[in-house]
């Protein structure tokens, strides 16, 4: 037997490894070491085209709000997008968008394009704000409570039940100022 | 009860699969005729259950039976009747049980069709496929059911994803799955000869109708899932490298070269270990696709329902399979040594670079669909690779492919001369030179990409109908001639040919559409008019509509031309209640010229409605040069030489009906 008969079985072996190692592992289920903390300190500007920024401070107003860190380049938030719309729409609490390594032109005609849901809007160019964030990849989205202690982190793409099911009853609770059950 | 019937067909299937795999491989090892004559009543028999187990579940769809709780989860009363069939196969355990349809339908094809294989090779083959039913078999009984009662029955399902509600993935995951599962002939082919330690042209020419008809229906099938993603998604793009269509498009590769490299082994008596490695990738590739969409490993926009226990199942499985295989390959495959001999400047040596360039490329894509899952193993880091990563790979190794694909036919076998095969090419030379002066005249920001694309995509075209026009004496000799021959002439060149061609069109309609598109995104009030590119559009403003099991905002824009209008373009935001779910509906009007998109998005009356407008030349092409390529391997499937046998076994059936 020559040895390199045995290559395709040796990276077959190393390819099975990782998606055993990789079945454990759930990419959408990150435990985030910031739940029930204190946002991160940050003060960002605006994207390009809005007013208004997005820093600690506006956070901690006394209301809660979703924080969700998007990315233009980022095919599943386009995913998401309607269902930020459709929460905006509810008025229940405002949305912030944390703009995660974009390009400002790119960013700006991303939200003309497909509406802006977002109260304030925080341009992070460098990442530097999602590492505070502990963001692993976009898009995420955070719910923060009146204090600004996040409650909630949810990986990957919002689909329709996380927001009927998770988001939406977290949010209820979190303004009637009651204790709530969702777990998250 | 019916559904009852379709459980126990399967579990019949089952049992029947393990006789399959079983006795004629062992029959074929001791030589007991007996055994090795199972083959074939057994891989016909499981067709027939299968068979019956699937008409059991469409039935329970189009009855609307949701005691069934696939059923409850996937459809629904007010679905229309198109959608409660292909719902038979839009969910994962039903699109399994296609799977298996296809596989069992595919053995019972080789039981039937495979008249002239050696007896032994035949036995080993449909053994091996029987093996893999067993595997899939076992996978849908005990993992995924489709059978499985709800009780109390409820009265209404919770209906199909309203993404999956389009003619177009009605018939994309069959195609897919054609294509999938064709691979798996192939495979049981490589496995059996690695068996039998003997790989020689006759098998190459038994292989090569199989692993033909899989690729074509796995073209289809892309470039049905690709079109789809176009006017379904409603962002204008038509291709996403998203894990899943990487997952399909990993197969697609490693059989293009494995069409390739077949060839070779037919012609030439060489390469033999190469292919046979290759048979098997193609369908492991297949396998892991189904593993990356199935376990949940990888997050995808369109994953299936996932499930880590199914997860456990098909990499079990997968570990079976390929590690299987492949030992079996790093035993036997030295003992296929190559025959013929030949210089790096031929026909072959031209394939060889075929494969190269493939095989890297499907290594490159299947690098960056698992870099994501391997980083995350590593150091639990979470990232997913883009469009930058694979345009960025991917472009550079298919310039040089496709511009060897317009020289490698011109090459004789052994050794080729280069500069008599560029001296024929001079037409498409010339082309080239006025398809590059063109770019430079329309101008455009992509510079150097689009005279690349314009550039290889006129070399390509000009180069395959130059190679035509070589062998049928096109202007060389006699019109009577030249006839004569093009008649002659075997359909296997005729298809090589079409499918060369499809690539060029493909080529150009990529190129030029990425190139000139033009994209117009505002907000609009009803009654304004926007020129998009050479169109003129007016927006008459949107209004609600109902459908069957969704109500939609509605917009209406009139195309207008010498202030007439000449047509209505009405693309809408439908909004399902059963799943609650919005969907984009673009409006499309597609033509050979340019296809006119628009999205009509969020809005008012008074601030009026953000809308998006494409006018995107050439874009149908793409999918049009891909239909012609798998049309050119339909076209060489019917080449006499791979009918061989089959005027005899119809003659022997004659006499056998007198």
């Amino acid at each position: 037997m020559r040895l390199s008969y045995l290559i395709p079985l040796a990276l077959f072996v190393v390819i099975g490894i990782g998606l055993a190692v990789g079945l454990t592992l759930n990419p959408r289920e990150i435990p985030s070491a910031l739940i029930g903390k204190p946002v991160p300190d940050f003060s960002l500007p605006p994207v390009q085209g809005r007013e208004r920024g997005l820093a600690s401070a506006d956070l901690k107003s006394g209301q809660p709000s979703v924080v969700n860190v998007f990315a233009s380049w980022c095919v599943p938030c386009r995913v998401e997008h309607p269902l930020l719309m459709a929460l905006q729409r509810d008025n229940l609490v405002p949305i912030h968008g944390l703009n995660y390594k974009d390009d400002p032109a790119d960013v700006a005609k991303w939200l003309d394009q497909l509406g802006d849901p977002f109260t304030r809007t925080g341009a992070d160019r460098n990442g530097r704000v999602g590492i505070d964030w502990g963001v692993y990849g976009v898009p995420e989205t955070f719910v923060v409570d009146g204090a600004g202690r996040i409650v909630c982190k949810h990986v990957g793409p919002l689909m329709q039940w996380d927001l009927d099911n998770k988001i939406r009853p977290l949010l209820r609770d979190l303004v009637a100022g009651r204790p709530s059950q969702v777990k998250c | 009860m019916i559904p009852e019937l379709g459980h126990i067909a399967l579990i019949l299937a089952l049992c029947l699969s393990l006789v399959q795999g079983l006795l004629p491989l062992v029959g074929a090892a001791r030589n007991i005729p007996g055994w090795i004559a199972v083959a074939p009543q057994a891989a016909l028999g499981q067709a027939v259950l299968v068979a019956f187990a699937f008409g059991c579940l469409t039935y329970a769809y189009v009855t609307s039976d949701f005691s069934v709780l696939n059923v409850t989860e996937n459809s629904h009363t007010l679905k229309p009747m198109l959608y409660k069939i292909s719902g038979v196969w839009g969910n994962h355990e039903g699109s399994l049980l296609l799977w298996i349809l296809i596989l069992v339908v595919f053995g019972a094809a080789v039981a039937l069709f495979g008249n002239n294989l050696p007896a032994t090779l035949k036995a080993r083959v449909l053994g091996i496929q029987g093996l893999i039913g067993v595997g899939f078999l076992s996978f849908i009984l005990f993992t995924s059911n489709p059978f499985n009662r709800l009780l109390p029955a409820p009265l209404e399902g919770r209906g199909l994803n309203p993404l999956l509600q389009d003619p177009g993935l009605a018939f994309h995951p069959p195609f897919l799955y054609l294509g999938y599962v064709g691979f798996s002939v192939a495979f049981s082919f490589a496995v059996a000869a690695l068996i039998e330690g003997r790989v020689d042209p006759a098998w190459a020419r038994w292989v090569r109708p199989w692993t033909l008809a899989a690729w074509c229906f796995l073209t289809i099938g892309i470039a049905l899932g690709s079109w789809w993603a176009y006017y379904e998604l409603g962002w204008g793009g038509w291709w996403f490298w998203d894990p899943v269509e990487n997952a399909s498009f990993m197969p697609w590769l490693a059989g293009t070269a494995l069409l390739h490299s077949a060839i070779v082994v037919e012609k030439r008596d060489t390469l033999k270990s190469w292919t046979v490695l290759l048979a098997i990738l193609t369908f492991s590739l297949s396998l892991l696709g189904t593993f990356l969409v199935r376990s949940g490993v990888i997050n995808s926009v369109h994953a299936f329902a996932t499930d880590p226990t199914r997860g456990v199942f098909i990499l079990i499985f997968l570990a079976v399979v390929v590690g299987g295989s492949l030992v079996l390959y790093a035993v036997r495959a030295p003992v296929l040594q190559g025959v013929g001999v030949f210089a790096p400047l031929s026909r072959e040596g031209a394939l060889v670079l075929n494969n190269l360039l493939l095989a890297v490329a499907c290594a490159a894509v299947l690098l960056g669909t698992l870099y994501p899952v391997a980083l995350d193993a590593i150091n639990g880091a979470k990232v997913s690779v883009g469009p930058q990563y694979f345009n960025a790979v991917f472009i550079p190794l298919m310039a040089p492919l496709v511009a060897a694909v317009g020289i490698g036919p011109l090459l004789a076998w052994k050794r080729g001369d280069l500069a008599a095969a560029l001296r024929r090419l001079l037409p498409a030379a010339v082309a080239v030179i006025v398809a590059l002066g063109i770019g430079l005249w329309l101008q455009n920001e992509r510079g150097f990409l689009a005279l690349l694309g314009l550039g290889l995509a006129a070399w390509l075209g000009i180069g395959a109908l130059c190679e035509l026009a070589l062998r049928i004496k096109l202007f060389a000799a006699p019109l009577a001639e030249t006839m004569q021959r093009a008649r002659h002439l075997p359909r296997a060149a005729w298809g090589m040919t079409v499918a060369h061609l499809g690539v060029a069109l493909l080529v150009l309609g990529i190129t030029v559409s990425e190139t000139w598109q033009v994209e117009v995104q505002q907000v609009m009030k009803p009654g304004e008019t926007v020129q998009v590119g050479p169109v003129l559009y007016r927006f008459q403003g949107v209004a609600p509509y109902k459908g069957p099991n969704y109500t939609a905002m509605q917009g209406r824009f009139e195309i207008i031309d010498n202030g007439q209008v000449v047509r209505e373009l009405r693309p809408a935001q439908r909004r399902y209640q059963q799943p609650p779910m919005e969907t984009t509906e673009a409006a499309i009007r597609a033509s050979v010229v340019a296809d006119l998109y628009a999205v009509v998005g969020e809005g008012d009356a008074e601030r009026g409605w953000a809308v998006r407008l494409y006018w995107k030349p050439m874009v149908s092409w793409i999918w049009l040069g891909a239909l012609i390529m798998a049309l050119g391997g339909f076209l060489s499937l019917t080449d006499r030489r791979l009918r061989v046998g089959a005027p005899a076994g119809r003659r022997a059936a004659a006499a056998a009906a007198e």
